[in-house]
């Protein structure tokens, strides 16, 4: 695994456009829920908690489908630590299609609101083209070319020779960061103050990477299921604004 | 597939601060445009569908015609840095509309640091307009010096604000070389003829096999299970 892969992967500048999305934060801030520093954080840890789990898991578990259990098997103990040869993009093991499909129908089936499964798709659809251009070896799965985000964020990190580790990191943080950053944007909050934040929440993306990791293998109805019932709310109410800056 | 024509439509980009026409000049290229050629409009307001809305309701196009990509309070990312969003909305017209010969791809209203990738579009306009300040094309910044073709719009405004235009042509000519700037007034010609000229003569000549090659969104590498059925009878 190749550290600065993981940061090409995981940069907020990387053309796959995120930067369009809120991850719902535009939703909470015009509701009032989110309005200074102290309500964002509340809402950081809420979604890290409920959608940030699920996109690391899946994230983790695609990436785990597409590298394939063989060579864990054949090293033999625990499967993230198999990566310590050098990095870079590389063959994969076995594809196995069937699972990226049914973890995108997992997904579906986890997210309530038709706006939020739309903004999903379309950003995972936009991290695919990223990825496609950017590792050659970026694979077709059953998932298709519009696959939720978090199984794009496991086919990118499959192509780019990252582990199911990294790709729920990716996920995870990612999730903090877009909303975050929409904050500053909407709010004008200190930008300094926010980043502390995003820092603050660091080990708890690291927690949720490694327990992603662990049960990467688990069955898709075992994976988890945490939701928050106000981000899908707020993403239906979103989506009928005449007046918006985010996509979602 | 379609080996008969293997380039795609020709992409234009179209640029410029707020207010200075862009939509309405966009409005003024499909009604000159839409009866010789199949074009189609992606729209990039920073306030979800405005322009887009504007467009369906000036009746300027289908509404299937015109896509709007929303932008997340940054216009000049979605055509410069992060080209994701706009690719997506290019690919749908295609997809549903079938072959094209010219998408216009509208920005929203940014500052003269403002440009389009060549990911994006194949040539770009900038727009800026008299009412903005006669020393505009003096101040430079990427739209005004790279644009292919710079637009200098509302000059029937120039006696109202004390513009001189023999000023903004000679600071344009300084700032873009050999690069064509045009001057326009709706008001007096509405189908923006020296600018539809131009766009039409860029359609003619068709898309540069290199920069098709380097605007195309590749999809992932595909394997023979997703092949689809050739041949005339499919479908």
């Amino acid at each position: 695994m190749s550290l600065s892969t993981l940061l090409v992967l995981a940069d907020g500048r990387l053309p796959a456009g995120a930067h369009a999305h809120s991850g719902g934060v535009e939703a909470a801030v015009a509701a009032g829920r989110v309005h200074d520093l102290a309500t964002l954080r509340s809402f950081l840890v809420g979604r890290t908690a409920t959608a940030g789990e699920v996109a690391a898991a899946f994230a983790a578990a695609t990436c785990r489908a597409l590298t394939g259990p063989q060579l864990q098997d054949a090293l033999g103990g625990s499967p993230d630590r198999r990566g310590d040869e050098p990095g870079g993009p590389r063959a994969f093991a076995g594809v196995d299609s069937d699972r990226v499909r049914e973890l995108d129908d997992g997904i579906d089936a986890r997210t309530a609101s038709p706006a939020l499964r739309a903004a999903s798709r379309a950003q995972g659809r936009a991290l695919l083209r990223a990825a496609a251009r950017i590792w050659p070896t970026t694979p077709s799965t059953t998932a298709g070319k519009q696959p939720h985000h978090p199984v794009a964020v496991g086919i990118a990190a499959a192509a780019a020779g990252l582990r199911p580790r990294e790709a729920a990191l990716v996920a995870v943080y990612g999730g903090i960061t877009g909303s975050a950053s929409a904050a500053v944007r909407l709010l004008g909050l200190d930008p300094y103050a926010v980043h502390a934040l995003v820092a603050e929440l660091a080990p708890e993306c690291d927690r949720l990477a490694a327990r992603a990791a662990d049960r990467a293998d688990l069955p898709v109805d075992d994976l988890p299921a945490g939701s928050a019932i106000l981000l899908d709310i707020g993403a239906e109410q979103h989506a009928t604004w005449e007046v918006r800056l985010f996509a979602s | 597939m379609r080996p008969e024509h293997p380039a795609r439509a020709v992409r234009i980009g179209i640029g410029g601060p707020v207010g200075s026409g862009k939509t309405a000049l966009v409005a003024a290229l499909c009604r000159a445009l839409a009866g010789e050629l199949r074009v189609a409009v992606v729209t990039n307001d920073i306030y979800t569908t405005e322009d887009a809305d504007f467009l369906r309701r000036a009746g300027v196009l289908p509404d299937d015609r015109i896509r709007a990509v929303e932008t997340g309070c940054c216009p000049h990312t979605a055509i410069r840095d992060d080209i994701s969003a706009n690719l997506d909305a290019v690919e749908e017209l295609e997809e549903d509309l079938g072959e094209l010969d010219l998408i216009l791809v509208e920005s929203g209203g940014d500052n003269l640091t403002a440009t389009f990738s060549k990911g994006l579009v194949d040539h770009q306009i900038f727009v800026v307009d008299v009412a903005g300040g006669d020393k505009v094309p003096r101040k430079g910044g990427p739209g005004v010096t790279t644009a292919d073709l710079l637009v200098v719009n509302k000059t029937d405004l120039a006696p109202l604000v004390g513009a001189d235009l023999g000023v903004m042509a000679r600071d344009a000519a300084a700032r873009r070389g050999n690069l064509p700037t045009v001057f326009l007034t709706l008001v007096g010609d509405p189908g923006a003829e020296p600018v539809t000229a131009w766009v039409r003569d860029r359609v003619a000549h068709g898309v540069d096999p290199a920069a098709a090659d380097h605007a195309e969104s590749a999809p992932p590498h595909t394997h023979s299970a997703n092949a689809e059925p050739h041949g005339a009878g499919a479908g």
